[in-house]
């Protein structure tokens, strides 16, 4: 087995663990390159299905290409599609750039709000009906108990210390000084009433391992991740407002994959481009703290 | 980190007391290579500058606050970083005791290890506690790093000293160092580069001994070993598959094998081992996330273990003798049920016996202890609720290895080094052979409950004599027979002229055997889809338990019939008052449509 059919089997098999263990789960899928991986490996998982619903945090400021990215996806691969978003703050209009919100107030409301109360169903969730070829009120509130996302832990340093599964207590809470110890392929599946897990299938995926596994099975991208010809493209993707392309003419996933490996970024952080990141020294430790993804 | 790396990477952990210099070494690898992103070093020397503190290498890794606040390491951080020859996943082991959990978390997934001791203070109590854990975690490739000798002058002598001592410690505990470096992480001596302050020291820089660790060889050459992760029928756009899912801990199988499942012992042949996006395989080999579909539709669940019926089978027991490490704050106490995991297989436990328990940290033994605390090592012995499938530490590791839950929390874990036998071990062993020697029918157990509109179950009616148990049975049998059910009552002296006529005047020991009898004819009429209505008098739980060996647990729902309860039968339904056969048998039916057995009407 290689590097990457190791990371592969390891992938699978927390799939395939969170699946059997937890009676309520969702995967949150962002469009973006890490969740579609992930979104691929539960294909592989499943051989073929992806008995999981799939959960977007909608802000109404991403990219337009994404959201139809995401439908397309959706019809194609017959996937149980979720979406949520923090429909009192997008009506008030108290965002970033545009109302009185700082970067972090914003992705505060617009993210980890929006999710939280997407994830314990106090908020609204409107689910793809496949045969109408529409979005509809989901009927169904029930709070997710296992939450799959794919975050890797070469992002940032407090993605470093995530376990596969960690737990959050009832507030969202993420107790980043006790964990639960994690040993053996045996992880944290029981979980008291009305806490949840996070389930990272990614964790010990590099950027580079995700592009290189892209390469190889030939996983369908959002064409944002590729020079359209006018030498930039997105290396990392967020809210429109916020996410700057970076200066690059890779307009392949070869390209891509060259580029990351001897070009010019081989040493720059992925999320060079993420305004969230800079504000204070511990700004996405807070967040996350707080349940962002 | 984005550079070129060879097809093997390595994970790497490095473990030693708090404040020996873990976090120190590490920052000057990844300084000294190169393997900093662009930035982060800019980054941390700022954060450092506005915080009024010195720069340290070790505040590379300091990426969290709090974890800053308390200058000590918290929990096992991720670093990549590489050498020209491969990329390392480096594990930084918290050094302070209260941490032990998160060393534990980092350690396990380690190939190889770097122990950290301080040449100033020398050996301490987690040097040696991390070693002991090293060595039961199963990490058998380790490098000792004498840190801070720029503290001692370079001293050769003081070096020496805790070689001699380290190396005595850890021959007690059945490892040995691959080498010893003397380094200073501060000053970067020996670290990347070879020190010109020790010219007595002739050997490896800590990288060049990194490259010579050697990349874990997963049990190829060991029997096959798979422990199933569930049984997937996903039928939407017609596939029909029934898939076997799991990952392979040892050995291989080819397309063709016949497989036998762990405890049950149900056997059948590989039809096809299937994939998604892949090219069609006829071989699986360990480390694979696979599944596979079989000849036969025997039912199987979560929890089995898969092995080759050509190949050395696994233990099956309901006790055991394990090798113990213990990381909660609460005891591990014997008259308390935990859950033991092994495998995907998690079954109710309780402590039973304490053989002797161990302090890590001077090998001190303790052969009376009544409980285990948090961080002690101990050899012990558990009694399961029921039996599972496992080898033994020193035969294959991957599956002889198990945790303990304590009230949601994984609290401790440990290698299985005995499997003891138990009151059901001779009633198990026919089982399985039953089992094994299984003539399949062509018409599968789902298939039968759709067509029966049930689920098959044994309902046990228990009590003291003469409280109604046999109105109530006939009454029921009656209630679901006029109701459209498969059902039948049968009455225990039905058995005892027939099945049991050549045992029916023996002495006590038949009793167990009559015991065996009913749950076999029992097995033999809910394999054929029937709803079977049974009473006893005064039904124990070690009864029960071996009912439970023969007939499936989750397919057995029991009733305590009368207001005393004689017994420590943990039932599911008590009716203590006897009404009339009509009521009780009404109330059972209940529990019935409760459990899903039979469809309640809206």
């Amino acid at each position: 087995m290689d590097h990457l059919d190791k990371l592969e089997s390891r992938s699978i098999h927390i799939l395939r663990e969170a699946y059997s263990e937890f009676n309520n789960i969702c995967m949150l899928w962002s469009v973006g390159k890490d969740s579609t991986a992930m979104l691929w490996l539960a294909r592989k998982a499943f051989f073929g299905h992806v008995p999981i619903p799939l959960v977007h945090i909608d802000t109404s400021y991403m990219i337009p290409e994404m959201i139809e990215h995401r439908d397309k996806l959706a019809k194609k691969w017959n996937l149980d599609m979720i979406y949520g978003q923090d429909e009192e703050t997008l009506a008030a209009g108290d965002t970033f750039p545009n109302g009185g919100a700082t970067h972090l107030e914003c992705c505060g409301r617009l993210k980890t709000a929006a999710l939280k109360n997407t994830l314990n169903g106090n908020w609204r969730r409107y689910r793809y009906n496949h045969n109408k070829d529409e979005y509809e009120l989901d009927s169904n509130r029930e709070p997710y108990t296992g939450v799959i996302v794919g975050a890797r832990a070469d992002e940032e340093g407090s993605r470093s210390k995530e376990r596969y599964f960690s737990p959050r207590d009832r507030n969202n809470d993420w107790d980043i000084g006790d964990q639960p110890p994690e040993f053996w392929d045996q992880y944290k599946t029981d979980f008291a009433p009305g806490t949840h897990v996070r389930i990272h299938p990614l964790l010990d995926w590099t950027e580079l391992d995700v592009w290189e596994y892209i390469q190889r099975e030939k996983i369908p991208m959002v064409s944002l991740y590729f020079d359209q010809g006018q030498g930039k493209r997105y290396r990392s993707l967020g809210c429109a407002p916020c996410t700057e392309p970076v200066e690059s003419t890779a307009s392949t996933v070869d390209e891509v994959v060259e580029e990351l490996k001897t070009g010019k970024f081989a040493n720059i952080a992925e999320r060079e481009g993420r305004a969230q990141d800079k504000e204070d020294g511990g700004g996405l430790e807070e967040l996350r703290k707080d349940g962002y993804m | 980190m984005n550079n070129t790396k060879g097809e093997q990477d390595l994970n790497l952990v490095i473990a030693g007391h708090v404040d020996h210099g873990k976090s120190t070494i590490i920052g000057r690898m990844l300084a000294d290579t190169d393997s900093l992103p662009e930035g982060k070093l800019e980054q941390v020397k700022e954060t450092c500058r506005k915080n009024s503190k010195p720069f340290e290498y070790a505040f590379l890794l300091d990426a969290l606050k709090d974890e800053q606040a308390q200058g000590i390491t918290i929990d096992s951080a991720r670093v990549f970083f590489q050498t020209d020859m491969r990329q390392y996943i480096i594990l930084d082991a918290p050094g302070h005791i209260e941490f032990l959990k998160n060393m534990v978390t980092g350690a396990a997934r380690a190939e190889a290890a770097l122990l950290v001791i301080d040449a100033s203070e020398g050996v301490r109590e987690n040097s040696r506690r991390h070693g002991y854990m090293l060595s039961m975690l199963g990490i058998k490739q380790i490098a000792v790093v004498v840190n801070k000798m720029d503290l001692v002058d370079y001293d050769q002598d003081t070096y020496q000293k805790i070689v001699e001592e380290y190396t005595d410690f850890l021959a007690e505990i059945g490892l040995e160092a691959e080498t010893f470096i003397p380094v200073s992480g501060m000053l970067g001596d020996n670290v990347a580069a070879q020190s010109d302050k020790m010219d007595w020291y002739h050997g490896q820089t800590v990288l060049e001994q990194l490259d010579s660790f050697e990349n874990e060889a997963l049990p190829h050459n060991k029997p096959f070993r798979m422990p199933v992760q569930d049984v997937y029928k996903f039928t939407k756009g017609g596939d029909d598959r029934r898939i076997v899912a799991g990952t392979v801990e040892a050995g291989e199988m080819n397309v063709g094998d016949e497989v036998v499942f762990y405890p049950s012992g149900k056997k059948s042949t590989v039809k096809s081992i299937e994939g998604f996006k892949e090219d069609k395989q006829h071989k699986v080999k360990v480390g694979k996330a696979t599944g596979f579909t079989l000849d036969e539709q025997i039912y199987i669940t979560r929890g089995e273990l898969a092995a080759r019926a050509d190949e050395a089978e696994p233990r099956v027991s309901a006790r055991i003798k394990a090798n113990l490490f213990w990381l909660a704050r609460q005891d591990l106490v014997k008259d308390k049920v935990y859950y033991l995991k092994v495998g995907t297989a998690k079954v109710k436990a309780r402590l039973q016996k304490i053989n002797r328990v161990i302090d890590a940290s001077n090998l001190n033994q303790d052969e009376n202890k009544e409980k285990i605390e948090r961080h002690d090592v101990a050899e012990v012995v558990f009694k399961l609720d029921r039996a599972m499938a496992f080898d033994l530490a020193g035969e294959i590791e991957e599956t002889s290895r198990f945790v303990i839950v304590d009230e949601f929390e994984i609290a401790g874990g440990g290698i299985i080094s005995e499997a003891l036998e138990d009151e059901q071990s001779w009633v198990r062993e026919k089982v399985m052979r039953r089992n094994y020697k299984w003539e399949q029918s062509l018409i599968s157990r789902e298939e039968r409950a759709e067509k029966y509109n049930q689920k098959s179950t044994l309902i046990l009616i228990t009590g003291e004599e003469d409280v109604g148990k046999k109105p109530t049975a006939k009454a029921l049998e009656k209630r679901l027979f006029n109701d459209g059910k498969v059902v039948y009552f049968l009455g225990i002296g039905n058995l005892l002229y027939g099945v049991d006529a050549d045992i029916k005047n023996g002495n006590n020991n038949n009793q167990e055997e009559h015991l065996r009898r009913l749950a076999e004819v029992s097995h033999l009429m809910l394999d054929a889809g029937a709803i079977l209505i049974v009473t006893a008098v005064e039904l124990t739980q070690a009864d029960l338990e071996l009912i439970k060996t023969t007939v499936n647990p989750q397919q057995i729902e029991t009733v305590w019939l009368g207001d005393r309860v004689t017994t420590d039968l943990e039932f599911d339904l008590h009716i203590p008052e006897f009404t009339s056969e009509d009521q009780v048998s009404a109330q059972i039916k209940g529990l019935l449509q409760d459990r899903g057995i039979i469809f309640r009407p809206w």
